[in-house]
């Protein structure tokens, strides 16, 4: 099946991209690398009015860095992400999740800003940017604005992007200290979604661990942090022991659903065990 | 209709198309182009993969509109302007490493972008990076030794170039 009609507008400025959503009507789109978009809108479950595509726009791709942080431009592609590298040298979780999204033809095509602000419970990159405490800056009509990770997913496919608004960037803390990070993913076979995925940041001290981030992916409607598992890992000695003890309450505060893919419970002990994996690995055993 | 303008295989092309136009069947039906079949049109299957600006991309998931100003690359744009074939469509022939044929043109143009990328792959690194190309005749065993067998073809045929001395008669 191909897309149902659509106006189409191709806008090179943010500014531009902007006016052309506030004045598409009713039922806008905006594509980015269209890996999502353009599937959903095949099967017709979209039918926009407009497609407002950002592929002419050059100020949103590309990473720099700042003095406490680095900034990855919203249609910078996958594999341009995979290639960077400020990325593997600040923020090698994200390459890491990049790397098992679907497969590199995808990968191409396909954004980290695109990715993140679809939204996708499955998809890999919302629960490493909540792990990295990532900052979504978001433009619109009302200016510009900065929103923390743990606002930016609010539901199911639904993040803190307002009517006409755009995400031009994110920023990813530049962390301070010795940190060692993983993403564990577990899914059934070549390309498909993360059945339950787990992003962990550790941060290690004279063989201790003093600190731990962990996101959850397909735990719940949204990405999920571990909350327990974090307080848990906090002061405690890089150990198997304690990082299985503390791994055992990965699905605390969560809600995951039940699919033809795994049932929620399988979900919840999935959940434990990549936790354990994770973690070990981010903490270097 | 929206005007673009995209190079295929070599030739420019300005036409007009509806902005819903899939690539692939602007290449399929509006420029002939059917050596790019439509296998599972639902991008999981990679049968529709072509090359952009040199990257391979599946053309049932891009727009046509979304390769104006850009060129594309096909299953009938690699061998060579004497008819002879390219390394990896030669080793696919050689190595058995197609059964139906149908999942092959798009095997070939992800293999070859995998190549680009990485020169040596091993066996792992190949069933890694064609990971987004279905062969329902499940014939992996034969396109693994195809690809493995054209990189080491294109990583000679490299070498080859690199090391013919400066001066030498075309």
């Amino acid at each position: 099946m191909i897309p149902a009609p659509f106006d189409y507008a191709r806008p090179t400025t943010v500014a531009e991209v902007l006016q052309a959503v506030a004045s598409g009507g009713e039922d806008v789109k905006i594509l980015a690398g269209g890996q999502s978009l353009i599937p959903v809108m095949r099967l017709r479950l979209a039918a926009p009015e407009t497609v407002v595509d950002l592929g002419g726009v050059a100020e949103l791709r590309g990473v720099r860095e700042e003095e406490d942080a680095i900034v990855i431009g919203a249609m910078t592609t996958h594999s341009d992400v995979l290639s960077d590298p400020l990325i593997a040298a600040n923020a090698p979780l994200i390459a890491e999740a990049t790397a098992t999204v679907a497969d590199r033809q995808v990968r191409h095509l396909g954004t980290f800003g695109g990715a993140l602000a679809h939204a996708d419970p499955a998809g890999d990159l919302p629960a490493v940017a909540l792990a990295l405490d990532a900052e979504f800056v978001l433009v619109g009509p009302g200016g510009r604005r900065t929103v923390a990770a743990g606002d930016f997913f609010v539901d199911y496919l639904t993040t803190a992007l307002q009517e006409g608004e755009l995400l031009v960037e994110v920023r990813i803390p530049t962390l301070a200290g010795r940190w060692g990070m993983h993403y564990e993913k577990f899914n059934r076979v070549a390309q498909a979604w993360s059945i339950v995925a787990v992003a962990a940041a550790v941060r290690t001290e004279n063989g201790h661990i003093a600190e731990a981030r962990i996101g959850l992916t397909n735990m719940g409607p949204t990405p999920l942090r571990a909350a327990a598992v974090e307080a848990a890992l906090a002061g405690v000695d890089a150990t198997d022991e304690a990082i299985a003890s503390a791994a055992a309450h990965a699905a605390e505060g969560t809600s995951p659903s039940s699919d033809l893919n795994a049932q929620a419970d399988y979900r919840r002990h999935l959940a434990q065990v990549l936790t354990r994996r994770a973690v070990r690995a981010a903490a270097g055993l | 209709m929206t005007q673009i303008s995209v190079r295929v295989d070599g030739v420019n092309y300005t036409d007009d198309v509806e902005p819903r136009t899939l690539l692939v069947h602007y290449l399929r039906e509006q420029l002939g182009k059917v050596g790019t079949v439509v296998g599972c049109d639902t991008s999981n299957c990679g049968a529709c993969t072509v090359h952009l600006d040199g990257e391979a991309v599946k053309s049932c998931s891009v727009l046509a509109v979304q390769a104006d100003g850009r060129a594309v690359t096909t299953i009938e744009g690699i061998a060579q302007d004497d008819g002879s074939l390219h390394p990896m469509q030669k080793a696919f022939h050689e190595q058995h490493g197609l059964q139906c044929g149908f999942c092959t043109p798009g095997m070939i143009m992800a293999a070859i972008d995998l190549v680009h990328d990485n020169p040596d792959p091993s066996e792992h690194e190949v069933r890694e990076g064609i990971e987004g190309n279905l062969c329902r005749c499940t014939g992996y065993q034969n396109i693994v030794r195809a690809v493995q067998a054209a990189a080491a073809d294109m990583r000679g045929a490299a070498h080859a170039t690199a090391t013919e001395p400066a001066g030498a008669p075309a």
